[in-house]
Protein backbone atom coordinates (compact mmCIF):
# COMPACT_ATOMS: atom_id res chain seq x y z
CA UNK A 1 0.00 0.00 0.00
CA UNK A 2 1.02 3.34 -0.69
CA UNK A 3 1.69 6.08 1.53
CA UNK A 4 -0.94 8.08 -0.28
CA UNK A 5 -3.32 5.00 0.13
CA UNK A 6 -3.15 4.59 3.69
CA UNK A 7 -3.67 8.27 4.45
CA UNK A 8 -6.83 8.37 2.23
CA UNK A 9 -8.14 5.20 4.23
CA UNK A 10 -7.23 7.00 7.65
CA UNK A 11 -8.83 9.91 6.83
CA UNK A 12 -11.66 8.08 5.47
CA UNK A 13 -12.03 6.35 8.69
CA UNK A 14 -11.57 9.43 10.35
CA UNK A 15 -15.00 10.98 9.19
CA UNK A 16 -17.09 7.61 9.14
CA UNK A 17 -15.92 7.92 12.54
CA UNK A 18 -17.16 11.52 12.95
CA UNK A 19 -19.92 10.50 11.19
CA UNK A 20 -20.69 7.53 13.80
CA UNK A 21 -20.79 10.56 16.92
CA UNK A 22 -22.44 12.89 15.06
CA UNK A 23 -25.36 10.08 14.67
CA UNK A 24 -24.81 8.86 18.44
CA UNK A 25 -25.28 12.76 19.68
CA UNK A 26 -28.02 13.39 17.23
CA UNK A 27 -30.17 10.03 18.95
CA UNK A 28 -29.45 11.83 22.42
CA UNK A 29 -30.53 15.03 21.34
CA UNK A 30 -34.00 12.89 19.69
CA UNK A 31 -34.65 11.58 23.49
CA UNK A 32 -35.32 15.17 24.33
CA UNK A 33 -34.54 14.76 28.03
CA UNK A 34 -33.39 17.70 29.45
CA UNK A 35 -34.65 21.17 27.28
CA UNK A 36 -38.16 20.92 29.00
CA UNK A 37 -40.55 18.80 31.22
CA UNK A 38 -44.29 18.57 29.81
CA UNK A 39 -47.37 18.71 31.74
CA UNK A 40 -47.62 15.39 32.28
CA UNK A 41 -43.71 14.44 33.45
CA UNK A 42 -44.69 17.21 36.24
CA UNK A 43 -47.98 15.50 37.33
CA UNK A 44 -45.96 12.72 37.22
CA UNK A 45 -43.68 14.27 39.63
CA UNK A 46 -40.44 13.64 37.07
CA UNK A 47 -39.55 17.30 37.41
CA UNK A 48 -37.15 18.07 40.16
CA UNK A 49 -39.50 19.77 43.09
CA UNK A 50 -37.13 22.49 44.61
CA UNK A 51 -35.17 23.78 40.99
CA UNK A 52 -35.87 25.74 38.20
CA UNK A 53 -36.91 24.02 35.25
CA UNK A 54 -38.49 24.54 31.86
CA UNK A 55 -41.65 23.68 31.75
CA UNK A 56 -43.48 23.18 27.77
CA UNK A 57 -46.88 23.13 26.08
CA UNK A 58 -49.61 24.96 24.82
CA UNK A 59 -51.44 27.25 25.88
CA UNK A 60 -55.11 26.40 26.86
CA UNK A 61 -57.44 28.22 25.17
CA UNK A 62 -59.34 30.62 27.35
CA UNK A 63 -56.94 30.30 30.02
CA UNK A 64 -55.25 33.45 30.16
CA UNK A 65 -56.23 35.39 33.04
CA UNK A 66 -54.78 39.10 34.29
CA UNK A 67 -55.10 39.85 37.81
CA UNK A 68 -56.20 43.11 39.34
CA UNK A 69 -52.65 44.96 39.47
CA UNK A 70 -52.31 43.93 35.01
CA UNK A 71 -48.79 42.82 35.39
CA UNK A 72 -49.29 39.33 37.05
CA UNK A 73 -50.73 36.60 34.33
CA UNK A 74 -51.85 33.40 35.09
CA UNK A 75 -52.80 30.34 31.99
CA UNK A 76 -52.95 27.39 31.66
CA UNK A 77 -50.08 24.55 29.94
CA UNK A 78 -51.28 21.53 28.42
CA UNK A 79 -50.17 18.50 26.58
CA UNK A 80 -53.53 17.37 26.21
CA UNK A 81 -53.24 14.97 28.50
CA UNK A 82 -52.41 17.16 31.76
CA UNK A 83 -52.64 20.81 32.44
CA UNK A 84 -50.55 22.87 34.65
CA UNK A 85 -51.22 26.48 36.18
CA UNK A 86 -48.52 28.85 35.34
CA UNK A 87 -48.74 32.12 37.13
CA UNK A 88 -46.01 34.84 35.78
CA UNK A 89 -45.44 38.12 36.56
CA UNK A 90 -43.86 40.60 33.49
CA UNK A 91 -44.01 41.54 29.89
CA UNK A 92 -45.08 38.33 27.45
CA UNK A 93 -43.86 37.75 24.19
CA UNK A 94 -45.55 39.22 20.78
CA UNK A 95 -45.92 35.63 19.59
CA UNK A 96 -47.76 34.31 22.92
CA UNK A 97 -51.28 33.63 22.39
CA UNK A 98 -53.58 30.97 23.41
CA UNK A 99 -53.65 27.98 21.48
CA UNK A 100 -49.86 28.46 20.65
CA UNK A 101 -47.05 27.10 22.21
CA UNK A 102 -45.10 28.15 25.04
CA UNK A 103 -42.05 27.43 26.91
CA UNK A 104 -42.07 28.42 30.48
CA UNK A 105 -39.22 28.80 33.17
CA UNK A 106 -39.23 28.74 37.00
CA UNK A 107 -40.65 26.86 39.83
CA UNK A 108 -43.34 24.68 40.83
CA UNK A 109 -45.09 26.11 44.20
CA UNK A 110 -46.32 23.68 46.97
CA UNK A 111 -49.48 24.83 45.80
CA UNK A 112 -48.92 23.05 42.58
CA UNK A 113 -49.28 26.52 40.44
CA UNK A 114 -45.80 26.54 38.32
CA UNK A 115 -44.41 30.23 39.28
CA UNK A 116 -42.61 31.23 35.88
CA UNK A 117 -39.60 33.37 36.21
CA UNK A 118 -39.38 33.54 32.44
CA UNK A 119 -42.11 33.08 29.13
CA UNK A 120 -41.17 31.97 26.00
CA UNK A 121 -43.45 31.61 22.97
CA UNK A 122 -42.50 29.15 20.18
CA UNK A 123 -44.70 29.95 16.49
CA UNK A 124 -45.23 27.13 14.10
CA UNK A 125 -43.28 26.68 10.74
CA UNK A 126 -45.39 28.11 8.53
CA UNK A 127 -43.85 31.66 6.86
CA UNK A 128 -46.89 32.61 4.85
CA UNK A 129 -49.19 35.60 4.45
CA UNK A 130 -52.45 36.15 5.83
CA UNK A 131 -54.90 35.37 2.84
CA UNK A 132 -52.75 32.11 1.72
CA UNK A 133 -52.45 30.68 5.31
CA UNK A 134 -56.14 31.43 5.97
CA UNK A 135 -57.26 29.24 2.50
CA UNK A 136 -54.77 26.93 3.16
CA UNK A 137 -56.06 26.24 6.87
CA UNK A 138 -59.91 26.41 6.00
CA UNK A 139 -60.65 22.52 5.46
CA UNK A 140 -58.51 21.88 8.63
CA UNK A 141 -60.90 24.92 10.78
CA UNK A 142 -64.14 23.41 9.05
CA UNK A 143 -63.24 20.16 10.84
CA UNK A 144 -62.47 21.69 14.06
CA UNK A 145 -65.31 23.91 14.27
CA UNK A 146 -67.68 20.93 13.04
CA UNK A 147 -66.33 18.76 15.35
CA UNK A 148 -66.69 21.29 18.34
CA UNK A 149 -70.06 23.08 17.57
CA UNK A 150 -72.24 21.61 14.90
CA UNK A 151 -73.24 25.27 13.74
CA UNK A 152 -71.23 26.16 10.76
CA UNK A 153 -72.05 30.12 11.81
CA UNK A 154 -69.58 29.36 14.35
CA UNK A 155 -66.79 29.21 12.07
CA UNK A 156 -66.13 33.26 11.43
CA UNK A 157 -66.19 34.25 15.05
CA UNK A 158 -64.34 31.78 16.45
CA UNK A 159 -61.47 32.68 13.64
CA UNK A 160 -62.40 36.62 14.82
CA UNK A 161 -61.76 35.24 18.56
CA UNK A 162 -58.28 33.74 17.49
CA UNK A 163 -56.92 36.70 15.29
CA UNK A 164 -58.03 38.97 18.23
CA UNK A 165 -55.45 39.91 21.06
CA UNK A 166 -55.71 37.36 23.89
CA UNK A 167 -55.12 40.28 26.52
CA UNK A 168 -57.61 42.45 24.92
CA UNK A 169 -60.11 39.38 24.69
CA UNK A 170 -60.06 38.22 28.59
CA UNK A 171 -60.32 42.02 29.85
CA UNK B 1 -5.80 12.88 -10.91
CA UNK B 2 -6.49 14.28 -14.57
CA UNK B 3 -3.60 16.76 -15.70
CA UNK B 4 -5.91 19.93 -15.45
CA UNK B 5 -6.51 19.21 -12.10
CA UNK B 6 -2.83 19.10 -11.00
CA UNK B 7 -1.96 22.28 -13.33
CA UNK B 8 -4.17 24.26 -11.15
CA UNK B 9 -3.19 22.51 -7.95
CA UNK B 10 -0.46 24.70 -8.20
CA UNK B 11 -0.02 28.14 -6.30
CA UNK B 12 1.74 29.83 -9.14
CA UNK B 13 -0.74 28.80 -11.95
CA UNK B 14 -3.84 29.20 -9.53
CA UNK B 15 -3.09 32.66 -8.33
CA UNK B 16 -3.77 34.48 -11.47
CA UNK B 17 -6.86 32.30 -11.89
CA UNK B 18 -8.12 33.45 -8.64
CA UNK B 19 -7.14 37.20 -9.75
CA UNK B 20 -9.77 36.74 -12.35
CA UNK B 21 -12.42 35.25 -10.37
CA UNK B 22 -12.74 37.20 -8.07
CA UNK B 23 -14.82 40.48 -9.49
CA UNK B 24 -16.72 37.55 -11.31
CA UNK B 25 -17.82 37.01 -7.76
CA UNK B 26 -18.09 40.04 -6.40
CA UNK B 27 -20.37 41.29 -9.00
CA UNK B 28 -22.44 37.95 -8.74
CA UNK B 29 -22.63 38.44 -4.90
CA UNK B 30 -23.77 41.98 -5.23
CA UNK B 31 -26.97 41.86 -7.86
CA UNK B 32 -27.92 38.59 -5.66
CA UNK B 33 -28.02 40.29 -2.40
CA UNK B 34 -29.52 43.71 -4.23
CA UNK B 35 -32.39 41.51 -5.56
CA UNK B 36 -32.96 39.67 -2.36
CA UNK B 37 -32.57 42.64 -0.61
CA UNK B 38 -35.13 44.51 -2.99
CA UNK B 39 -37.71 41.54 -2.82
CA UNK B 40 -37.44 40.78 0.78
CA UNK B 41 -38.27 44.40 1.91
CA UNK B 42 -40.94 45.16 -1.06
CA UNK B 43 -42.80 41.93 -2.26
CA UNK B 44 -43.26 40.38 0.93
CA UNK B 45 -46.27 40.82 3.58
CA UNK B 46 -45.52 43.13 6.55
CA UNK B 47 -48.00 40.57 8.61
CA UNK B 48 -47.16 36.97 8.57
CA UNK B 49 -50.76 34.92 8.98
CA UNK B 50 -52.19 31.84 10.13
CA UNK B 51 -50.70 30.57 13.80
CA UNK B 52 -47.06 32.40 13.33
CA UNK B 53 -48.82 36.17 12.95
CA UNK B 54 -45.19 37.20 13.24
CA UNK B 55 -44.79 41.42 12.07
CA UNK B 56 -42.62 42.27 10.03
CA UNK B 57 -39.63 41.87 11.93
CA UNK B 58 -39.62 38.17 10.38
CA UNK B 59 -37.76 39.62 7.73
CA UNK B 60 -34.24 39.30 9.48
CA UNK B 61 -35.22 35.87 7.81
CA UNK B 62 -32.98 36.89 4.71
CA UNK B 63 -29.96 37.54 7.13
CA UNK B 64 -30.35 34.73 9.65
CA UNK B 65 -31.38 31.90 7.32
CA UNK B 66 -28.82 32.30 4.44
CA UNK B 67 -26.19 33.43 7.32
CA UNK B 68 -26.96 29.55 9.25
CA UNK B 69 -26.70 27.47 5.77
CA UNK B 70 -23.24 29.54 4.97
CA UNK B 71 -21.96 28.73 8.56
CA UNK B 72 -22.25 25.16 8.38
CA UNK B 73 -22.06 24.74 4.41
CA UNK B 74 -18.72 26.22 4.87
CA UNK B 75 -17.56 24.12 7.58
CA UNK B 76 -18.10 21.14 5.34
CA UNK B 77 -16.16 22.76 2.60
CA UNK B 78 -13.38 24.11 4.84
CA UNK B 79 -13.28 19.92 6.09
CA UNK B 80 -13.09 18.52 2.37
CA UNK B 81 -10.14 20.60 1.63
CA UNK B 82 -8.51 19.78 4.65
CA UNK B 83 -8.95 16.07 3.74
CA UNK B 84 -7.75 16.30 0.66
CA UNK B 85 -4.40 18.34 1.87
CA UNK B 86 -4.08 15.23 4.48
CA UNK B 87 -4.53 12.80 1.58
CA UNK B 88 -2.43 14.27 -1.33
CA UNK B 89 -0.20 16.80 0.80
CA UNK B 90 -0.96 19.26 -1.40
CA UNK B 91 -0.23 23.12 0.10
CA UNK B 92 -2.97 24.55 -2.09
CA UNK B 93 -5.64 22.93 -0.46
CA UNK B 94 -4.46 23.18 3.47
CA UNK B 95 -4.44 27.45 1.80
CA UNK B 96 -7.85 26.90 0.89
CA UNK B 97 -8.93 25.37 4.08
CA UNK B 98 -7.27 28.34 6.05
CA UNK B 99 -8.56 30.83 3.61
CA UNK B 100 -12.39 29.68 4.42
CA UNK B 101 -12.05 29.47 7.68
CA UNK B 102 -12.35 33.49 8.66
CA UNK B 103 -15.62 33.83 6.36
CA UNK B 104 -17.13 31.01 8.05
CA UNK B 105 -16.38 32.38 11.51
CA UNK B 106 -18.29 35.80 10.52
CA UNK B 107 -21.57 34.02 9.08
CA UNK B 108 -21.65 31.83 11.95
CA UNK B 109 -21.13 34.74 14.43
CA UNK B 110 -23.94 36.53 12.13
CA UNK B 111 -26.05 33.71 12.24
CA UNK B 112 -25.65 33.97 15.98
CA UNK B 113 -26.31 37.46 16.63
CA UNK B 114 -29.00 38.01 13.51
CA UNK B 115 -30.90 35.19 15.58
CA UNK B 116 -30.51 37.07 18.67
CA UNK B 117 -32.40 39.93 17.52
CA UNK B 118 -35.40 37.83 16.07
CA UNK B 119 -35.50 35.60 19.12
CA UNK B 120 -35.66 38.81 21.39
CA UNK B 121 -39.45 40.38 19.74
CA UNK B 122 -40.69 36.67 18.56
CA UNK B 123 -39.66 34.07 21.13
CA UNK B 124 -39.35 36.87 24.15
CA UNK B 125 -35.49 36.32 24.86
CA UNK B 126 -32.30 37.09 22.64
CA UNK B 127 -30.47 33.51 23.92
CA UNK B 128 -31.62 30.28 25.35
CA UNK B 129 -29.92 26.95 25.40
CA UNK B 130 -31.77 25.49 22.67
CA UNK B 131 -30.13 22.27 21.11
CA UNK B 132 -30.09 24.53 17.78
CA UNK B 133 -28.79 27.50 19.46
CA UNK B 134 -25.97 25.72 21.67
CA UNK B 135 -24.59 23.55 18.93
CA UNK B 136 -24.22 26.27 15.91
CA UNK B 137 -22.50 28.23 19.12
CA UNK B 138 -20.01 25.19 19.30
CA UNK B 139 -19.26 25.41 15.36
CA UNK B 140 -18.35 29.37 16.42
CA UNK B 141 -15.74 28.14 18.86
CA UNK B 142 -14.53 25.22 16.16
CA UNK B 143 -14.20 27.91 13.50
CA UNK B 144 -11.98 30.32 16.25
CA UNK B 145 -10.19 27.20 17.44
CA UNK B 146 -9.08 26.54 13.96
CA UNK B 147 -7.54 29.62 13.25
CA UNK B 148 -6.18 29.66 16.89
CA UNK B 149 -4.29 26.74 16.61
CA UNK B 150 -3.32 26.94 13.08
CA UNK B 151 -1.71 30.49 14.59
CA UNK B 152 -0.36 28.82 17.10
CA UNK B 153 2.17 26.27 15.57
CA UNK B 154 4.92 27.98 13.76
CA UNK B 155 6.43 25.84 11.26
CA UNK B 156 3.27 26.29 8.20
CA UNK B 157 2.96 22.22 6.93
CA UNK B 158 2.73 21.14 10.47
CA UNK B 159 0.01 24.06 11.35
CA UNK B 160 -1.67 22.38 8.17
CA UNK B 161 -1.78 19.09 9.40
CA UNK B 162 -2.93 19.37 13.29
CA UNK B 163 -5.48 22.09 11.97
CA UNK B 164 -6.67 19.65 9.40
CA UNK B 165 -7.08 17.64 12.04
CA UNK B 166 -9.27 19.52 14.46
CA UNK B 167 -11.43 20.74 11.04
CA UNK B 168 -12.45 16.80 10.44
CA UNK B 169 -13.13 16.35 14.31
CA UNK B 170 -15.32 19.28 14.59
CA UNK B 171 -17.38 18.01 11.31
CA UNK B 172 -19.34 16.26 14.04
CA UNK B 173 -21.12 19.63 14.77
CA UNK B 174 -22.44 19.65 10.97
CA UNK B 175 -25.16 17.19 10.81
CA UNK B 176 -26.33 17.86 14.95
CA UNK B 177 -27.08 21.60 14.02
CA UNK B 178 -28.92 20.43 10.87
CA UNK B 179 -31.21 17.74 12.93
CA UNK B 180 -31.24 19.10 16.02
CA UNK B 181 -34.85 20.28 15.70
CA UNK B 182 -35.97 17.06 16.75
CA UNK B 183 -39.39 15.83 16.37
CA UNK B 184 -42.53 16.59 13.75
CA UNK B 185 -45.28 17.13 15.99
CA UNK B 186 -44.57 21.11 16.68
CA UNK B 187 -47.11 21.16 20.09
CA UNK B 188 -44.01 17.95 21.29
CA UNK B 189 -40.62 19.78 19.90
CA UNK B 190 -38.75 20.10 23.35
CA UNK B 191 -36.50 23.33 20.95
CA UNK B 192 -37.62 26.77 20.32
CA UNK B 193 -36.93 26.30 16.58
CA UNK B 194 -39.27 24.46 14.86
CA UNK B 195 -38.72 22.22 11.80
CA UNK B 196 -40.13 24.31 8.53
CA UNK B 197 -39.41 22.88 5.00
CA UNK B 198 -39.65 24.76 1.65
CA UNK B 199 -43.02 24.45 0.88
CA UNK B 200 -44.37 25.78 4.20
CA UNK B 201 -42.61 29.11 3.46
CA UNK B 202 -44.52 31.74 0.77
CA UNK B 203 -42.76 31.77 -2.25
CA UNK B 204 -41.91 35.73 -2.43
CA UNK B 205 -40.34 34.78 1.00
CA UNK B 206 -38.49 31.98 0.10
CA UNK B 207 -37.22 33.57 -3.58
CA UNK B 208 -36.15 36.60 -1.33
CA UNK B 209 -34.31 34.13 1.29
CA UNK B 210 -32.87 32.26 -1.49
CA UNK B 211 -31.28 34.91 -3.52
CA UNK B 212 -29.51 36.62 -0.17
CA UNK B 213 -28.21 32.67 0.43
CA UNK B 214 -26.62 32.75 -3.21
CA UNK B 215 -25.35 36.66 -2.46
CA UNK B 216 -23.50 35.19 0.66
CA UNK B 217 -22.23 31.97 -1.09
CA UNK B 218 -20.78 34.12 -3.79
CA UNK B 219 -19.55 36.90 -1.11
CA UNK B 220 -17.53 33.42 0.22
CA UNK B 221 -16.14 33.03 -3.29
CA UNK B 222 -14.58 36.54 -3.45
CA UNK B 223 -13.11 36.89 0.12
CA UNK B 224 -12.10 33.08 0.22
CA UNK B 225 -10.09 33.73 -3.44
CA UNK B 226 -9.09 37.19 -2.15
CA UNK B 227 -7.39 35.87 1.33
CA UNK B 228 -6.47 32.53 -0.59
CA UNK B 229 -3.82 34.96 -3.03
CA UNK B 230 -2.65 36.81 0.15
CA UNK B 231 -1.36 33.42 1.49
CA UNK B 232 0.01 32.21 -1.63
CA UNK B 233 2.00 35.10 -1.84
CA UNK B 234 3.13 34.58 1.89
CA UNK B 235 3.59 31.32 2.04
CA UNK B 236 5.57 31.25 -1.54
CA UNK B 237 7.51 34.40 -0.86
CA UNK B 238 11.17 32.63 -1.39
CA UNK B 239 10.09 31.49 -4.54
CA UNK B 240 10.92 33.57 -7.78
CA UNK B 241 7.58 33.77 -9.61
CA UNK B 242 6.32 35.36 -6.29
CA UNK B 243 8.93 37.67 -6.12
CA UNK B 244 8.41 38.57 -9.21
CA UNK B 245 4.51 38.95 -8.54
CA UNK B 246 5.28 41.22 -5.83
CA UNK B 247 7.37 43.67 -7.43
CA UNK B 248 4.91 43.85 -10.15
CA UNK B 249 1.69 44.63 -7.63
CA UNK B 250 3.93 46.83 -5.68
CA UNK B 251 5.15 48.89 -8.98
CA UNK B 252 1.13 48.80 -10.27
Amino acid sequence: MKARQKRLVLVSVAIIGVGAAAALALSALQSNISYFFSPSQVMAREAPADHVFRLGGLVSEGSVQRAENGLTVTFDVTDLAQTVKVSYTGILPDLFKEGQGAVTRGRLGPDGVFYAEEVLAKHDEEYMPPEVADSLKTEHAQGLTQSLSNTPAAAPQQAAAQTADPRTVTR
Amino acid sequence: MSSAWSKFASPSTFYPLAGRMIPVFWVLAAGSLLVGLYWGFFETPDQLGGSNAQKGYYRIIFLHVGAAWMSMWLYAVMVGWAAIGLVFNTRLSYMMANAIAPTGAIFTFLALWSGAFWGRPSWGTYWDWDPRLTSELILFFLYIGYIALHSAIDDARRADRAAALLAIVGLVMVPVIFWSINCPDPNQCAALHQRSGLGKVDGDILFAMLMTTLGFWMYAFATTLMRVRTIILTREAQTTWAAETIQAEVRS
